[in-house]
C-alpha cells in the first residue's frame, strides 16, 4: 500500500505528461504482477465491490475523529471529498503496515461476509495503521469514485514502454469485464487474439469536435480550409442517444456502452437481431428510443436508464433500436485497418440481410457536393433529432480513443438564454470550498423562477470572482447552499429543453452550462420564462 | 432589568470603519481613513492608507513606509503603553510575520485583546505569539476547521530542501512561491544555503529591503534583473510572490519546478487547482488546534470572529463552552486567500517593470480581492 499511497502522492505532485509517465512506470517495476492487475483495474474504472455501507464508514469516522457531525459535514464540504475528509480528520497513526495493494483488496473483500461488529473492529484497526496518505488512498478503495487525474492513456503509455506492446493493442487488452483476480499481469503481456474473450469489445474511436464552443464558430470556409475536399468526406447525422458496441461471437451477444459497461440485459429490442448475425461480427452505433419510426428525444431514452427492471409500461413508452455507422469484426477478422468506405460496404451488405431494419438501422449517409451545402443541411440537425453532423474521411481508419484527423463532430449551435444567479453551492475535488455551483433563475413576472443547474464553463478566473461575489453577497445559507443577491447575468447554454413536471419551472434543459459571463447586462435584462417556454414549443418535445 | 440600564457601550465595537474605541477615540486596522489608526499588521487588508495618524510596532515601521508612502507614524515596541484618553494600548507579539502585533485596549479594568491575524508555531523569525489574558477576544479564524493541522516546520523544510536539492540535480530551476510579507522571509531564513543561492523577485527584494533597512537580518538574496543570468539562477533557489505564476518573468527561468507554500496546500482540491508542482503546507496563520488552544489561553468571557471560516468555528466554540460571536469586517481578503484574481497579477507586473517607482499605495495587495 506504500507504494500506491506513493503513486498517488507522485501522480499528484506534477502536472506534466512525461513525468506522470514516469511515475506511473517506476510504479509498475517496483511493484509484484498482482499490484500490477490491481492498480491497472483501479485507474481503467474497475473498482472493489464495497463491502461496508458508505454511512457506517463516514459514522465509524466521526467516532474515530472525536467531532461532532455537523463539524464532519461541514469538513465534508470545504475537502469535497469524502475519503480525504476522513484522512484528515482522524488522529495521527501510531503504527505502520507493510501490506501490499493486493493483501489489502483482499481484507477489503472478505468484509462482505462479516459481521458488522467484525467490520468496525477491522476498519478501526486499519486505519490507526495507516498513515495520512496511506489512509486516504485507502478509504478511496473502501469509498466513492476512484478518480486519479490520470487518463487510462497514461496508464497504458507507460505499460506500453515497459512491456514493448503497442499502445492500441494494450488498450484493446484491457476493454471489457476482467478483474484483477482472475486476469494475470503475464496474460496480459502475452499474444492473444480476440478469440480469448468473446465479450471484449475494441476501443471506441471518438470524433474531434470542429468547434470547441458556439462563441468559436465555424463557417463552411473555416471547414473547407481545415478539412480539405469536400468529396473525400463522408457525412452522417450526428445521432444523440447512446454509443454502443455490440457483438455476436460465438454463439453469444455483447452490448457495451462507451462507459465500458455491459449493458446487454438493458436493451432486449436488440437481442434479436444480434443473435441473427452471423458469429464473429462487431457493430459500432447508437442507440436510441424509436417510435413509428422517427427517433425521439434523449430524455424519453433516459426515463430508462439506469432501470434496474424494464416494465412493460416502460418498452412500451421507449422502445429502443440502433442506428449502426460502423463495423468493426467481420466473419471473425478485425477490419479496423480497412478504409471507412471499405467498412462501409460490409456494413451495408450486413445490414441489407438483416430481418429487422426496424431494429438495425444504418445511419443514412447526408448527400452533399460544398461544404456551404453540408453548411445548410447542418441546419435542419434540431428537427432531425440530431445532434449535428459527423464527418468522417473515407480513407479512414478505425483508430483507438479520441483522435484529431479523421472524424470530426460538428454540433449544431446550443439554444441559449440570459439568467440571474440566485443559488450557490461548493463544488468537490479541485473546485473545494469554492462556490462552483450555480442555479440560474429566469424572470416569471417580477419574480425569479430558478430553472437550471450548471457547474461548468467559466475560467479558474471568473471562478475566483464568482466566489468571491457569493461569499459577501450571501443572504441566506441553506446547509451547503447560500441563497445570493440576484446580481449576476450568464449566458446558460443547452442542447435541448423539454417539459417537466418535477421542476418548479415546469421545463428540463439538456446539458445546461455557462456559455459566458454578461458583465454587460443587469439582471432586469435576463431572459423571461415565457421566453423559455417559446423554445419548448420550437424545439422541445 | 431596569429600562434604561447603566451599561456601558462596549469598549470596543464594530463599525463599518473598522475596529472603533469610543473612549479612545482610535480604530483598529480600519479600511476606511480614520484619524487615528492602530495596525496590527502591514498586510494590506489591514493597514490601508489614508489615515491621519498610524500607531504599530517598531518591525512594521519600514515596510509601512514602502507600502503606504510618507505616512504620519509612531512605532513602539512590544509590551510598551501607550495612553489615549484613559484607554491604555499595548502591543504583543502575535506570531504572524515580523512586526505583527495583537492589540491589547485596557480601560478602567476591562481588557480586550484584537489579534489581527495571528499563528502559535515558531517560525523562527516572527517573534513568538503570547497568549495575552483578557475578557475579550477578537480573533481570526482563517483556517477554523479541523481538517487543517500544521506539521512541525522542521519537517516542512526537510521537504523543501530536498526537492531543490532534486531539481538541481536534474538540471531544474527551482521556484518557490510565497507571499512577499511573511512567507517570503520564513522559506529564505529556513533554506539550506549549502544548495545554492538564493534569488528574489523584486516585489520580494522590496519587502526585505525595507525589512532590511529596520534591522532585521536576513540571508543574502540577490535580486533577479534582465542582467540575471538564466544558467546561475537555475543553480539557485528563487523567491517569487503568487502573481508571478505563469507569467513571461516566470517562463523564462523553464524548464522550473514550482513549488508553492500555503496553509490552503492541506486540500488536495486546492492544491490541484493552483497547480503547481509541489504544494508545501505552510502558513502564517494558526491550524485548528492553534486557534482552539490561543483562544483558551486568553481566558476571554467572550471571543468574536472576524475573518474565516467563521460560522462553523463560532458554532463549536459555542459548543465547547466558549461565548463565541461571528463578527463581519473586510479582513481575509489577504495573505492566504485562495483567490488571486487577474488584475493583481496585472498590477505586480507592471510594478516589477517600473521596480524602483513605487505607487504611493506601494507594495502588492498580497491576493486581496477585486
Amino acid at each position: 500500500m506504500k507504494a500506491f499511497a506513493q503513486l498517488f502522492l507522485s501522480l499528484d505532485e506534477t502536472n506534466k505528461t512525461n513525468e506522470k509517465v514516469k511515475v506511473l512506470k517506476d510504479y509498475f517495476i517496483n511493484v509484484p504482477d498482482t499490484d500490477k492487475m490491481h492498480m491497472l483495474a483501479l485507474f481503467t474504472g474497475r473498482r472493489p465491490k464495497r463491502p461496508i455501507n458508505s454511512t457506517l464508514i463516514r459514522n465509524w469516522a466521526i467516532e474515530a475523529s472525536n467531532i461532532p457531525q455537523w463539524l464532519f459535514e461541514e469538513s465534508y464540504h470545504v475537502v469535497g471529498d469524502l475519503a480525504e475528509t476522513m484522512s484528515l480528520l482522524m488522529p495521527e497513526s501510531d503504527r505502520s503496515s507493510n501490506k501490499t495493494l493486493t493483501e489489502w483488496i483482499a481484507e477489503i473483500n472478505v468484509q462482505a461476509a462479516r459481521t458488522e461488529e467484525e467490520r468496525k473492529l477491522w476498519l478501526l484497526d486499519s486505519w490507526a495503521m495507516l498513515d495520512r496518505q496511506e489512509r486516504f488512498v485507502f478509504n478511496k478503495l473502501l469509498t466513492g469514485s476512484f478518480r486519479i487525474g490520470v487518463s487510462s492513456n497514461l496508464v497504458v503509455k507507460a505499460l506500453a514502454d515497459i512491456t514493448g506492446i503497442e499502445a492500441p493493442a494494450l488498450t484493446h487488452r484491457i476493454m471489457g469485464s476482467w478483474m484483477p483476480e482472475d486476469y494475470t499481469y503475464d496474460q496480459l503481456v502475452q499474444e492473444q487474439s480476440a478469440a480469448d474473450n468473446i465479450s471484449r469489445p475494441y476501443p471506441f474511436f471518438l470524433a474531434y469536435p470542429i468547434q470547441e464552443t458556439s462563441e468559436k464558430r465555424k463557417s463552411a470556409e473555416e471547414v473547407g480550409l481545415a478539412l480539405g475536399d469536400a468529396e473525400d468526406w463522408q457525412a452522417e447525422w450526428k445521432w444523440d442517444g447512446i454509443r454502443a458496441q455490440m457483438i455476436k461471437r460465438g454463439g453469444e451477444i455483447f452490448i457495451w456502452s462507451r462507459g465500458e459497461d455491459l449493458a446487454t440485459e438493458k436493451f432486449p429490442e436488440l437481442h434479436p437481431f444480434l443473435n441473427a448475425l452471423p458469429d464473429g461480427t462487431v457493430l459500432d452505433g447508437e442507440i436510441l428510443s424509436f417510435q413509428n419510426g422517427l427517433p425521439m428525444p434523449f430524455n424519453v431514452l433516459q426515463t430508462r436508464i439506469g432501470r434496474k427492471n424494464l416494465s412493460k409500461k416502460i418498452l412500451t413508452d421507449s422502445p429502443v433500436a440502433t442506428i449502426v455507422y460502423d463495423c468493426l469484426e467481420y466473419a471473425g477478422e478485425d477490419i479496423r485497418y480497412k478504409t471507412q468506405s471499405e467498412r462501409r460496404e460490409i456494413l451495408e451488405k450486413l445490414q441489407s440481410e438483416t430481418e429487422y431494419p426496424e431494429v438495425f438501422r444504418i445511419s443514412s449517409l447526408i448527400q452533399f457536393n460544398s461544404w456551404d451545402e453540408l453548411e445548410k443541411i447542418r441546419e435542419q440537425s434540431r428537427a432531425m433529432i440530431a445532434e449535428g453532423i459527423m464527418l468522417k474521411r473515407k480513407s479512414a481508419t478505425y483508430q483507438v480513443g479520441r483522435r484529431r484527423g479523421d472524424w470530426w463532430k460538428w454540433k449544431i449551435d446550443p439554444l441559449s438564454v440570459d439568467a440571474v444567479m440566485i443559488y450557490a453551492q461548493k463544488g468537490h475535488g479541485r473546485r473545494a470550498d469554492l462556490y462552483t455551483d450555480y442555479t440560474f433563475a429566469v424572470w416569471d413576472g417580477d419574480k425569479l423562477v430558478p430553472f437550471a443547474k450548471a457547474y461548468s464553463g467559466l475560467t479558474d478566473a471568473e471562478i475566483n470572482k464568482v466566489d468571491y461575489f457569493v461569499k459577501r453577497n450571501t443572504l441566506e445559507k441553506f446547509g451547503p447552499v447560500r441563497t445570493v443577491k440576484p446580481e449576476l447575468v450568464f449566458e446558460i447554454g443547452f442542447e435541448g429543453i423539454n417539459k417537466s413536471t418535477r421542476h418548479k419551472s415546469g421545463i428540463a434543459l439538456r446539458f445546461p452550462r455557462i456559455l459566458r459571463w454578461r458583465h454587460d447586462k443587469p439582471k432586469e435584462e435576463a431572459d423571461t420564462l415565457e421566453s423559455l417556454k417559446d423554445l419548448l414549443g420550437e424545439h422541445g418535445g | 432589568m431596569g429600562y434604561y440600564n447603566t451599561m456601558a457601550k462596549p469598549l470596543l465595537e464594530f463599525t463599518d470603519r473598522g475596529i472603533y474605541c469610543a473612549q479612545g477615540k482610535f480604530y483598529i486596522d480600519p479600511w476606511k481613513p480614520v484619524d487615528d489608526a492602530v495596525i496590527t499588521h502591514a498586510h494590506a487588508d489591514h493597514a490601508y492608507v489614508g489615515h491621519k495618524n498610524y500607531l504599530a510596532h517598531h518591525l512594521s515601521k519600514e515596510v509601512l513606509y514602502y507600502r503606504l508612502g510618507e505616512i504620519n507614524l509612531r512605532t513602539i515596541e512590544y509590551g510598551e503603553t501607550v495612553t489615549k484618553n484613559g484607554v491604555q494600548i499595548s502591543m504583543y507579539p502575535a506570531g504572524h510575520v515580523i512586526g505583527s502585533a495583537q492589540i491589547r485596549v485596557e480601560y478602567k479594568g476591562v481588557v480586550w485583546v484584537v489579534s489581527g491575524d495571528y499563528k502559535t508555531d515558531d517560525d523562527g523569525i516572527s517573534t513568538p505569539f503570547e497568549p495575552v489574558k483578557c475578557h475579550h477576544f477578537i480573533s481570526e479564524c482563517t483556517f477554523g476547521m479541523p481538517v487543517y493541522s500544521w506539521k512541525p516546520q522542521s519537517e516542512i523544510f526537510t521537504d523543501v530542501n530536498n526537492w531543490w536539492r532534486g531539481n538541481v540535480e536534474n538540471g531544474v530551476a527551482t521556484v518557490i512561491v510565497g507571499y512577499s510579507l511573511g512567507k517570503a522571509q520564513r522559506i529564505l531564513q529556513n533554506l539550506d544555503l549549502d544548495i545554492g543561492k538564493v534569488y528574489t523577485h523584486g516585489v520580494i527584494e522590496n519587502t526585505n529591503e525595507a525589512l532590511r533597512r529596520n534591522g532585521v537580518m536576513l540571508n543574502p538574496t540577490e535580486r533577479i534583473t534582465s542582467e540575471s543570468s538564466k544558467e546561475e539562477v537555475r543553480k539557485g533557489i528563487i523567491i517569487a510572490p503568487p502573481s508571478s505564476v505563469g507569467t513571461p518573468w516566470m517562463r523564462k527561468f523553464g524548464p522550473y519546478s514550482f513549488g508553492y507554500c500555503s496553509g490552503w496546500m492541506a486540500i488536495r482540491g486546492a492544491k490541484r487547482r493552483r497547480a503547481a508542482d509541489r504544494g508545501f503546507i505552510m502558513s502564517d496563520h494558526a491550524d485548528w488546534n492553534g486557534l482552539v488552544s490561543a483562544i483558551d489561553a486568553t481566558g476571554c468571557e467572550c471571543v468574536y470572529l472576524t475573518h474565516g471560516y467563521t460560522a462553523s468555528f463560532t458554532r463549536y466554540l459555542n459548543e465547547i463552552g466558549f461565548n463565541a460571536r461571528e463578527v463581519h469586517t473586510l479582513y481575509g481578503g489577504e495573505e492566504e486567500d485562495s483567490t488571486i484574481t487577474e488584475g493583481e497579477e496585472v498590477k505586480e507586473e507592471n510594478e516589477l517593470s517600473k521596480e524602483e517607482k513605487v505607487s504611493p499605495i506601494g507594495g502588492d495587495l498580497e491576493g486581496a480581492a477585486p
